[in-house]
């Protein structure tokens, strides 16, 4: 049932990457429940505005949970403390009348802010870029049933391409560890005939990239998967060290 | 060299390491408990690995595996809390299946590590120390079982012990499956398995030890 909440924000305020942040705390009042967490930042933003105030800069794009963009570390959890969502998909009936809720960025050394809540994930594009593609040339489509795939590897390989790329398990993990999104991104081509020719070479390269890059080392918390918005298995990761460890052992 | 540059790499090193000093754990729990059925028998043991050419080789492998596995610990702790860069979470919560013991083996293997100097203080220098450098008590030296009942006799140390066993099983009970993981040896369906399997061995190993003082605490072991 809709009703009116008045929540209290504490919002990370940064005005560029090398600038000191800060906490803002701004009161906002008569929050319908059946509002998107976006749109409560939107009538937060439309008064800073109408106020001659500098508005949040926050991440978003399709609004429908499917492209990655948007971020928001909520009240300690990466997309808020509901589960299986991204940001986007959060509504305002998840908190309380006169709740405190704080909203940071997400923090990493290799997710520099670019102001407010927005930071740069052009890290996870550096580590896709080193491997996350098919370079061969694996001809047409070709008929039906010509190359039999198990249903077991097709739904492994569909699970790990959910991965949306928002980054909440770099973002959750305490050691900012890259690894559930690497091992998603190896796992969904690796499992398939036209990926598996690259499958040693791209390990290879995409965890040199994500090293370089300033993340940290996995130590199986589990973190990742229990915040990502799709839920993919901490599995892949036991993938990827396989992967990895034959390609390097095979050298 | 990629055993050192990449996360993965020095993650195989920390598992095969840990993987290892759980093996010598279960070989140690199973010698110890031989001094509740019988200290004869144990001290044919504390013999047999004195000061000997084998149990020397087999002390220092098992030595480098604690010092490669403790600095490795101390390198990867240390770049992962610089991979969250220079400000931290205000606010920071788990979700419920994230298990406490996960999100601190740095905390708990310090514990261990700090009691494990106590332990060797304990038993090894008095013991295999004594005969390699022939100073103190050598007519004691391979006389574990005196050394066990003499330090069990004071409560304090049981309960030391306990509390010991205790950082140590929590340690391990992540570590075991934890080892498994990085080493790939897991997917979806043995996930469940390879964690249940792991709250197995940590838990025999440790009640294992956890048996002696135990044993003594309950006074069963004055009459020695």
């Amino acid at each position: 049932m809709e009703k009116n909440i008045n929540v209290t924000l504490k919002i990370w305020r940064q005005v560029g990457p090398n600038e000191k942040g800060k906490f803002e705390t701004y009161k906002l009042d008569n929050v319908s429940t059946d509002s998107s967490f976006l749109e409560m930042m939107d009538v937060l933003n439309e008064r800073l505005i109408s106020e001659r105030k500098v508005p949040i800069a926050f991440d978003h794009d399709c609004r429908e949970g499917i492209c990655g963009m948007c971020s928001l570390y909520i009240n300690g959890h990466p997309h808020g403390p509901d589960g299986e969502i991204t940001t986007c998909q959060l509504h305002m009936r998840n908190f309380k009348d006169g709740q405190t809720i704080v909203i940071e960025p997400w923090r990493s050394a290799a997710f520099p802010i670019i102001r407010d809540l927005m930071v740069d994930r052009g890290a996870f594009d550096k580590i896709i870029q080193a491997g996350g593609y098919v370079s061969i040339n694996t001809g047409g489509v070709p008929d039906a049933n010509s190359i039999p795939i198990a249903k077991v590897d097709a739904d492994e390989a569909m699970d790990a391409a959910s991965c949306i790329g928002c980054g909440a398990c770099a973002a959750a993990c305490k050691n900012s560890s890259a690894m559930l999104f690497v091992a998603a991104k190896v796992s969904q081509l690796a499992l398939l005939p036209q990926g598996k020719v690259e499958a040693a070479h791209r390990a290879k390269a995409m965890v040199a990239k994500m090293d370089e890059l300033g993340f940290g080392n996995c130590t199986n918390t589990g973190a990742c998967e229990a915040e990502c918005p799709k839920n993919v298995s901490i599995s892949h990761i036991a993938r990827l060290n396989r992967e990895f460890l034959s390609a390097k052992f095979k050298d | 060299m990629w055993l050192i540059d990449s996360s993965i790499g020095r993650k195989l090193i920390m598992s095969i390491t840990g993987v290892f000093l759980v093996l010598f754990l279960l070989f140690h729990s199973l010698m110890n408990i031989v001094v509740i059925i019988s200290p004869e028998g144990y001290n044919m043991i504390c013999e047999f690995l004195g000061a000997n050419w084998y149990a020397m080789i087999a002390t220092s492998i098992l030595a480098a595996g604690f010092v490669i596995h403790i600095l490795y610990a101390l390198f990867l702790t240390f770049q992962n809390m610089r991979a969250r860069g220079a400000v931290k979470y205000a606010l920071k919560k788990n979700q419920k299946e994230v298990e406490w013991t996960s999100q601190n083996m740095f905390i708990l293997g310090t514990i261990v590590f700090g009691f494990l100097v106590l332990h060797l203080y304990n038993f090894w220098f008095k013991m295999q120390f004594v005969e390699l450098s022939g100073h103190g008590d050598v007519s004691k030296a391979a006389d574990g079982a005196y050394w066990v009942s003499q330090l069990f006799s004071s409560w304090i140390y049981c309960v030391v012990y306990i509390v010991w066993l205790s950082a140590l099983w929590l340690h391990l009970t992540h570590g075991v499956w934890s080892a498994l993981q990085s080493l790939g040896l897991n997917n979806k369906t043995w996930l469940p398995r390879v964690k249940t399997i792991s709250n197995i061995i940590s838990t025999i190993v440790i009640l294992m030890f956890m048996s002696i003082p135990i044993y003594y605490l309950l006074g069963f072991g004055s009459g020695i």
